[in-house]
């Protein structure tokens, strides 16, 4: 008698077990031709199983997917990754002294943020998830700016009324983070798609984690994306884990997320997403073949998610400590200023003082944000101001519950005041 | 002024949104070269063309999210889903995106998309093709929530949806679609001509959310209602032989709490009729408004007629819908409590 059996997937090491990434095959770098921006997705079908790479183990760019950028694009791209990262840190840090309430950092992942956002023009609307802080950083929101959001202060740009990291920015063309994973992966094709209709040379492009790739979100996407034609790059970020499930979960383990493109009909390319020049090159690609009716691409930037998925986790409990240490594709800001060293144009000194430089600079920008205010000390926002932004114009039952509150709010001033002893007030 | 159904008043306020605004845009499933299930977007793909007028997937969720980016990206889109009973799928996008998007960036982003749906029974649907979930909706914070009762105020509420910023979800009472139905199915179909609203102007017009409207005054007690149940109403005030103030709600968020409450606190009566079912249904919310704001001039409890707490039964259709004969047994029970 046979009977069925599920087969419930496993991460190859847990706590206490060695590190195993057996399971990704990494080509060399310089392997995978670079085809035709034009190429029809089921021609192309070899670059959602390949690897996009190329740096190589000796800091050298390599391959036809070399995008030849200049020594100062490469030190300002060094740049920006070091100051995501030192921005993380220090955000984590306030976390831990109970400034902030909630945390996530980027990092092992910031090449993927940092060389998208350099890839594209700067009217391009891109659709942002966790971990893409970077591409705030590149369009250049400025730090005090996120850190006032994460603050929940006078100068936050929501308000108060978003957990931290839930940014956004009209002005530099990035929509809002979502804390309800992958909506705005379809939301991106939709604003794709009006480009089109209006006749403009914008294009959009939107991130996920491989986890949320699992959502029927994802589907939405790739099949309007398909039909259209629409002017989108669709990034799976696969950081391996969506906080304990592996990527395994969300489908990993038989197909790499690159190849789902083509079963839609759309260019899937895997990159090695540690990989700067890669990704640069990988995200140029597509934006040309968007630009020119091309239609979309998905992109699957193989990374590592370095850190805990948020200040809420714990990722001691569900995997090995040493694993990123041993991630094959090592730390893409190790490997850009490598590269820059082979080049001549980067020195050990030079990278101590950038990043002595950056340390100072988000110092600063942390003491000012402070002065407009944080959860518990500081200016405050007025909590009547929830009411407003519900709808463009604030209907009668609004305007009842906001003078409710307020009548509350005056009469617990009003009582506060009173228990204050005479002579102290 | 011209003669016009509840299917051709949509079909105008799109004609004329198309026309007037470049930014509308009109989609959903089979709405383009087909014109639509409901016959609502008739022959527009052709007038308007396929960047204005399209087709989609069979996927509400990906519809609404689509509508939300091109919303960003300055366009007004008009979304149909099939029938509200489908909405589902899209349910994530309109509560948690839609409706929250200009909240939760302070302003700085917004998507004014306008929904429509048809919904309620009386179709022979079943469960799946005659629901009214609109008491769902105005429980999310965000999105306003219309619901027309004849061809003049559809083409007048459609237009100002589609010209309002914030997001409305749009509900068309399907069975009503073709002539004013008064909860009797075994009397033959009465075209909208025989109504003073199926009189439509051919132009621009607006009728604004946030009124509801007395379509009938009376004195002795005050019915809210909305959609089909309006023509269910009046039905049920002859059979009951009594002078009663029916109010068309229209617009559930924003609700015109001022032209009900002043209704009922003349009347000292209410009973509330909607084809949706009882149990956290809208009604229970007119029903609390009511009673914050007129208690002191109520004469009697407030009464409920509703759709039984069931899924909608497709063999018992109309022992389910809420018909003329309950409305009127609620009507002289206000009347009779002392």
């Amino acid at each position: 008698m046979t009977q069925s059996r599920l087969h419930v997937p496993h991460p190859p090491a847990r706590p206490g077990e060695k590190p195993d990434f057996s399971y990704l095959e990494i080509p060399p770098a310089g392997r995978e031709p670079r085809p035709d921006t034009l190429a029809p997705a089921l021609e192309i079908e070899r670059l959602g199983t390949g690897m996009v790479r190329v740096l190589d183990e000796q800091g050298h760019a390599v391959g036809a997917w070399n995008p030849h950028l200049e020594p100062e694009d490469l030190q300002v791209a060094l740049r920006h990754m070091l100051l995501t990262r030192h921005f993380d840190e220090r955000m984590q840090r306030m976390q831990r002294q109970g400034r902030i309430s909630f945390y996530m950092k980027s990092t092992g992942e910031e090449a993927v943020a940092v060389a998208q956002a350099m890839a594209l023009e700067p009217g391009d609307m891109l659709f942002p998830s966790y971990r893409t802080q970077g591409l705030f950083i590149v369009r250049g929101k400025s730090l005090v700016d996120l850190m006032c959001q994460c603050l929940s202060n006078t100068r936050d740009m929501c308000r108060g009324r978003q957990m931290p990291i839930m940014y956004h920015w009209a002005e530099g063309n990035i929509f809002s983070i979502s804390g309800n994973l992958a909506t705005q992966f379809p939301q991106a094709v939709g604003w794709a798609m009006a480009a089109a209709i209006k006749g403009e040379d914008r294009i959009a492009a939107t991130w996920i984690g491989e986890g949320s790739s699992a959502e029927a979100d994802f589907h939405h996407a790739m099949t309007f994306a398909a039909v259209y034609q629409a002017p989108v790059i669709l990034n799976v970020v696969n950081n391996q884990w969506a906080i304990s499930s592996f990527q395994g979960f969300a489908g990993g383990e038989r197909r790499t997320f690159a190849q789902r493109g083509p079963g839609y009909g759309i260019p899937g390319v895997r990159v090695d997403g540690n990989d700067f020049l890669a990704v640069y090159a990988v995200t140029r690609w597509a934006a040309e073949r968007a630009r020119a009716s091309g239609g979309p691409t998905l992109i699957e930037h193989v990374t590592y998610r370095a850190a805990a998925h948020s200040t809420s986790d714990d990722p001691s409990r569900y995997r090995p400590k040493e694993e990123w240490q041993a991630w094959p594709l090592g730390d893409p800001i190790t490997r850009l200023k490598n590269h820059l060293i082979a080049l001549g144009e980067w020195s050990e000194e030079r990278h101590a003082a950038l990043e002595k430089e950056l340390e100072a600079h988000v110092t600063a920008c942390w003491k000012e944000a402070v002065t407009y205010g944080t959860l518990t000390e500081g200016p405050t926002l007025d909590p009547v101001s929830m009411f407003e932004d519900v709808f463009h114009d604030m209907p009668p039952h609004l305007k009842r519950q906001r003078e409710e509150l307020r009548r509350l709010l005056a009469a617990q001033h009003a009582a506060a005041a009173a228990q204050v002893p005479d002579g102290e007030g | 002024m011209a003669q016009m159904n509840m299917v051709q008043a949509i079909n105008s306020a799109l004609d004329v949104m198309l026309g007037r605004d470049p930014r509308v845009v009109v989609f959903g499933e089979d709405v383009g070269y087909f014109g639509g299930v409901f016959r609502c977007t008739d022959g527009l793909q052709r007038k308007y063309g396929e960047h204005r007028v399209l087709d989609t997937p069979i996927a509400e969720g990906g519809i609404v999210a689509a509508a939300i980016g091109m919303g960003v990206n300055g366009l007004r889109p008009v979304a149909e889903i099939q029938f509200a009973d489908y909405i589902y799928p899209a349910f994530d996008q309109i509560v948690s995106e839609l409706a929250r998007l200009r909240y939760r960036t302070a302003g700085d982003y917004s998507a004014p998309v306008t929904i429509r749906t048809p919904c309620g029974g009386g179709i022979r649907g079943g469960q799946t093709h005659s629901q009214s979930p609109e008491g769902v909706f105005t429980h999310v914070c965000g999105i306003k929530v219309v619901m027309p009762s004849n061809p003049y105020d559809a083409k007048g509420l459609l237009i100002s949806s589609i010209e309002d910023e914030d997001p409305v979800v749009f509900f068309e009472p399907k069975r009503i679609y073709n002539g004013p139905f008064d909860g009797d199915p075994h009397k033959p179909a009465v075209p909208w001509s025989t109504h003073p609203k199926g009189e439509v102007p051919e132009g621009h017009y607006a009728i604004p959310i946030g009124k509801a409207e007395i379509v009938r005054p009376g004195k002795d007690v005050t019915i809210l209602t909305y959609g089909t149940m309006v023509h269910v109403a009046e039905a049920a005030v002859q059979l009951a032989g009594v002078d009663a103030e029916i109010v068309d709600v229209r617009t559930m968020v924003p609700l015109d709490v001022d032209t009900l409450c002043t209704s009922v606190c003349k009347t000292g009566r209410c009973v509330i009729a909607h084809e949706a079912t009882r149990f956290s249904g809208f009604g229970a919310e007119l029903s609390a408004t009511v009673q914050e704001e007129c208690f002191w001039h109520l004469e009697a409890p407030i009464q409920r007629v509703t759709g039984w707490d069931t899924p909608y039964p497709h063999a018992f259709e109309w022992d389910y819908f809420p018909g003329p004969a309950r409305i009127a047994a609620a009507l002289r029970g206000v009347m009779e409590a002392r």
